[in-house]
């Protein structure tokens, strides 16, 4: 009974025994640490997939494991992408700005140098002051407490209005479909305070690494990334074992019961949303450094509907299905528009991928949903089942 | 017996129609009371009522040593009281094993964090261990509860309600679905629960209620029509009239 986390769990085991594998071969051939096999912007592909499988577990437990179908993760996501965005972007225009002022014969004060940052960070948007919400950006370890910060709160006060409300399923689907739209299109316009349709870019050129190549930049966010998905694994595995996963679960399939039983089912809720939208703020963190941009339509609704067409294609319910899916999904879709596919003459008409992907996509999430609702995962639970 | 729940003058109406109609009620710990009446007779409002699901238009519902009342309460606040409540389908989680149902309803802490940090404990394990054992499914307790029979998933149920440690178990409908055994000792096991609390159950079936051997209230349209002893009951002219003559 008092046996260790991981011994009751070997699974974890395994995920983190497969995933510091793959890190290691990555190391040993990428361009900086080894012997230059992976590209460097084949790095960045794998490190931001990393990114985007630690949302998917995120997803994986909101939805899978406690039934609440958020089609709004990805707002999250991009919030943690803005907050770190704001502050690489402040820092590394005030070393360009305060590199050219030193020219001057007298030194600029550090209000003009503040105006200065502000007119060449704002220019593209035609304003030349500093929002208010900029006003930590100064400041690294405000922003990225603000990476988790804003998506928590926002979680918090989204899901305790929707929770005590008792909206339930599709409504709230709805909801939070409602809310990442809303968000996307806020951030759309010019005065929003983050340059608009522009959005935050330069993100890959990280404030006092300006002589690192980025060869060797790309590779420590691989390793953060492969380090924050190991800990979240461990994190969401830990807190859907238990006792814990035990009423999550029960509340997604009958909250009513879980009420009577005594247990306040909004709070559970509220929890794991927020938790979960805590994570996807860190991933998105860590993304949009590796993709060098950010804009408003990286969180249109579109982006959190694939999150859930990865989840539910890899498996729901089984944290390594989250992952499964995406990375399947995520590779097949750069084969499929990378113009890797080759296409398919059928005489009278040509079926190019790059235009059928989505609905070759589609059809597979239609196929999974109605004929094997396991997904991914269900063949891995097939193998274990064999081997047992 | 000290009063534990009385409901007075409570009504309710959905849509124009009288489900409960100045309806008082009162029970007390240790007690056990059957309700029966004809569909509709308002038995189920009854029910949701006193759980907190149902909030009535009119009326008074007090509860416990301190008469607080219960209408302000939401359904976790008064399962937290010690109102336990069984549906008439059997309602467990099928995906989760049986001993995963029994902690669950083992009377913890019920907030987030408690549950997050839980511990096992070894009164607990023993707790569930006993618990099985009286609703006999010790060979079981590894078991999804959605392999158990139709029987099995009713004891099952009746296990996580006294998990609960109730003061007062709302049992809706226990014996419909099983067989003469099973019968027998679905009424072994309340009539042993009736002996440290309050237990109501509703039912339809004449001879299982004779069985309880205890006091029987008489609903039909939203107010009690007759009250005592299942013999004095099924005498009244105006039960047979309206139920048993049928």
């Amino acid at each position: 009974m008092n046996r260790s986390f991981l011994a009751r769990n070997p699974s974890v085991m395994w995920f983190i025994a497969i995933l510091g594998l793959f890190t290691l071969l990555v190391t040993v051939f990428s361009e900086a640490t080894g012997t230059g096999l992976i590209s460097t912007s084949f790095v960045k592909t794998l490190g931001k997939t990393l990114c985007l499988c630690l949302i998917a577990i995120a997803m994986d437990v909101v939805w899978g494991y406690c039934g609440i179908l958020s089609l709004g993760h990805f707002a999250f996501f991009g919030i943690g992408g803005y907050a770190i965005g704001m502050w690489l972007m402040y820092a590394r225009t005030e070393t360009i700005v305060a590199n050219s002022l030193a020219a001057q014969a007298i030194p600029p004060t550090p209000a003009e140098l503040s105006d200065a940052v502000a007119s060449q960070i704002f220019g593209v948007v035609g304003a030349s002051e500093f929002p208010a919400i900029w006003m930590f950006a100064h400041s690294l370890p405000l922003q990225l407490l603000m990476v988790v910060l804003v998506p928590g709160l926002l979680a918090l006060v989204f899901g305790w209005l929707a929770f005590r409300s008792r909206v339930t399923g599709v409504y709230l689907s709805i909801l939070t479909q409602a809310m990442t739209l809303a968000l996307s299109l806020y951030l759309f316009q010019n005065d929003s305070g983050l340059r608009g349709n522009n959005g935050l870019s330069g993100l890959q050129n990280i404030p006092g690494f300006e002589e690192t190549p980025q060869a060797m930049i790309s590779m420590a966010f691989f390793w953060a990334s492969a380090l924050a998905l190991a800990l979240g694994y461990v994190l969401f595995a830990w807190v859907v074992s238990g006792k814990m996963g035990s009423v999550i679960r029960a509340i997604r399939d009958d909250e009513a019961r879980v009420r009577f039983l005594g247990y306040h089912v909004e709070s559970y809720k509220l929890f794991v949303f927020t938790l979960t939208a805590i994570v996807a703020g860190i991933a998105g963190a860590l993304y949009y450094p590796q993709a060098g941009i950010i804009n408003p339509a990286e969180i249109a609704p579109i982006a959190s509907i694939y999150l859930a067409v990865w989840v539910a294609i890899g498996g729901r319910g089984r944290l390594y299905g989250a992952v499964l899916g995406t990375v399947f999904v995520t590779l097949a879709s750069s084969w499929f528009t990378g113009g890797s596919a080759p296409d398919i003459n059928l005489g009278v008409y040509t079926i190019k991928w790059t235009d059928w992907w989505l609905v070759l996509l589609g059809l597979s999430f239609v196929a999974v949903t109605l004929l094997a609702p396991q997904g991914l995962g269900g063949l891995v639970d097939k193998l274990k089942g064999k081997k047992a | 017996m000290s009063t534990l729940l009385e409901m007075s003058g409570v009504s309710v109406t959905f849509d124009g129609f009288k489900a409960i109609n100045n309806l008082s009620f009162q029970i007390g710990e240790p007690e056990m009371r059957a309700i029966i009446g004809p569909n509709g007779a308002g038995k189920t409002t009854f029910m949701d009522i006193v759980t907190g699901k149902t909030k009535p238009d009119e009326g008074r519902v007090t509860w416990g040593d301190n008469n607080i009342s219960l209408l302000g309460l939401s359904e976790s606040q008064i399962a937290r009281e010690g109102v336990g409540r069984k549906f008439q389908k059997p309602t467990v989680f099928e995906a989760q094993t049986v001993r995963e149902n029994l902690a669950m309803a083992l009377k913890n802490p019920r907030g987030p964090f408690d549950v997050l940090f839980y511990k096992k404990t070894k009164r607990g394990a023993e707790r569930i261990e006993a618990l099985a054992e009286q609703i006999g499914l010790s060979d079981s307790l590894t078991r999804p509860a959605g392999e158990l029979s139709h029987g099995q998933k009713q004891w099952l149920e009746i296990g996580m309600l006294l998990a609960q440690e109730p003061r007062l178990l709302l049992v809706d409908e226990p014996a419909a679905g099983m067989t003469p055994a099973e019968r027998e000792k679905t009424t072994e096991m309340l009539v042993e629960a009736a002996k440290t609390r309050a237990v109501v159950v509703v039912e339809h079936d004449m001879e299982f209620v004779r069985r309880l051997n205890c006091k029987v209230t008489v609903l039909n349209e939203g107010s009690v029509l007759a009250e005592g002893s299942i013999d004095h009951v099924t005498k009244d002219p105006q039960v047979i009239d309206v139920y048993l003559g049928r």
